[in-house]
């Protein structure tokens, strides 16, 4: 069970909520029940073959996942993750 | 080098700080800043960093003021809309203090004259906050070796950090790649409060100061980020990444290359005067199928925020996002124009309903701005 941080730009796909608590024992697991419960979710954060998307970061608490173990790092009860793709506000 | 006596009064409650003092007041005299872009970041930078007497100030901006502007761009007032942005910057700043040397560079920063620009100063920020000059900028400031002091803002959200500080990481270790254009949803889509500008940008202002001088613990290796709405900053650590494209140890990205095309992002805007495509149709054409009472459906696939800005009241309104979700309330044999505010949006909602089977959907080029602009200027435009 972990708790998940929304940013902004993706609040749109889980029903506008700033936060989710989904169950899971690894980081992966949290990530697809997450998908799971907002399947709209899936395509911004993957590509069609399952990875991550190169402008979405995943942290555990202020880990980034790709350097302790990715989807296999154990994500206990009481750990935070979070989202947090690249923004960019300006204009062109 | 030394302060005159003006200068000393100036920054006398720089130079009763011991961590500054004369020796940090002339650390700041003798640096070369250059600020990129003197936007939304770069206004309260611009105003900040000649304030604190940065000894030299580049800008780079070719971008010209309008009223959408002035809602956080604050070194921009309301008589400057219409000026180039860098004139009316540099303006202000020289007027907040005479004794810094503003150098304006009025150019695109392009793969062709970065490197040229950057040389010449201590170090980078980037102010932009678009992809293809923040890939640009990161590059350039990797190859050079030089700080890149970043900041980016959304709607109620920033990012900020120090790249390529002494070796550490760089934007590419963080987002290898930008998001192609659609995914996320872009600038004029999102909005931003217009304060957080102010927020991010002193952020950056701070770390600017903060190098030059050499005190403190510089924001490097730490990604901040700061929630205006729930008023919180959290940090998470940004590790260099060994296989970073620009700055790993098999760097494949040796020179600059066309950021353009790397962020999916054409060079010009499509013209408004462009020919009409097949799948378009002209707000004027629009107009008549109204004023005739043909039947048809028009679709609006802005957000309800918006729609309740300014809208054709004949219009549906359908949010881009709901789009998929709602096709049963539609007849896929029924004649449909869809809309949203210039045209973007509405392009992605008619490929949506095309590749779910609808025969005759096409798209109101130009959106509610150029209804506004072509069929009725009651219309307010935002
Ligand atoms: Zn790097």
């Amino acid at each position: 069970m972990a708790k998940i941080l929304i940013p902004t730009p993706l609040r749109q796909f889980t029903a506008k909520q700033d936060s989710v608590t989904v169950p899971g024992a690894t980081v992966g697991e949290v990530l697809a029940a997450l998908t799971t419960e907002y399947p709209d979710l899936r395509k911004q954060i993957f590509t069609e073959e399952g990875k991550l998307r190169s402008f979405v970061n995943v942290y555990l608490n202020d880990e980034d996942i790709r350097y302790i173990g990715k989807d296999a790092a154990p994500a206990a009860d009481g750990d935070t993750l979070s989202l947090v793709p690249s923004i960019a506000g300006g204009t062109h | 080098m030394t302060l005159s006596k003006d200068e000393i009064l100036r920054y006398s409650r720089h130079l009763i700080v011991p961590e500054v003092g004369m020796e940090g007041q002339l650390k700041l005299k003798a640096a070369k800043v250059l600020l990129v872009g003197t936007g939304g970041l770069g206004a309260p930078l611009g105003l900040y960093l000649a304030a604190a007497g940065i000894g030299r100030i580049g800008l780079v901006d070719f971008d010209v003021v309008d009223f959408t502007n002035l809602q956080r761009q604050v070194i921009h007032f309301t008589k400057d809309v219409g000026r180039p942005k860098i004139d009316s910057a540099a303006e202000k700043m020289q007027a907040l203090n005479p004794n810094v040397e503003i150098v304006k560079h009025e150019v695109a920063l392009s793969s062709e004259n970065a490197l040229d620009i950057l040389k010449d100063y201590d170090l980078v920020v980037d102010g932009t906050d678009n992809f293809p000059t923040r890939y640009l900028v990161n590059d350039a400031c990797v190859l050079l070796g030089k700080p890149n002091v970043y900041g980016s803002i959304f709607r109620f959200e920033g990012q900020a950090t120090i790249f390529a500080y002494e070796g550490g990481p760089c934007y590419r270790c963080l987002y290898p790649e930008p998001p192609p254009p659609g995914l996320v949803p872009s600038c004029a889509e999102g909005g931003v409060l217009g304060i957080l500008p102010g927020t991010i940008g002193l952020i950056q202002a701070t770390e600017t100061v903060k190098l030059i001088l050499g005190i403190g613990e510089p924001l490097v290796g730490r990604l901040l980020l700061y929630d205006a709405l729930a008023m919180r900053f959290r940090e998470l650590k940004l590790r260099k990444n060994p296989e970073c494209p620009v700055c790993g140890e098999h760097r494949t990205i040796t020179r600059l290359i066309d950021y353009h095309q790397f962020c999916g992002v054409p060079q010009q805007p499509p013209k408004q005067e462009s020919k009409l495509t097949e799948s378009e149709i002209e707000v004027t054409e629009v107009k008549e199928k109204l004023d005739r009472g043909d039947k048809f459906v028009l679709i609006d696939v802005r957000e309800p925020h918006e729609y309740q800005i300014c809208n054709i009241p004949a219009a549906k309104l359908i949010p881009l996002g709901e789009v998929g979700k709602r096709l049963g309330e539609l007849d896929p044999e029924a004649d449909i124009v869809i809309h949203c505010k210039s045209g973007m949006r509405s392009a992605r909602a008619c490929g949506i309903l095309r590749a779910a089977g609808f025969k005759h959907v096409r798209n109101m080029k130009g959106g509610i701005l150029a209804w506004s602009d072509q069929v009725d200027p009651s219309v307010p435009k935002y």
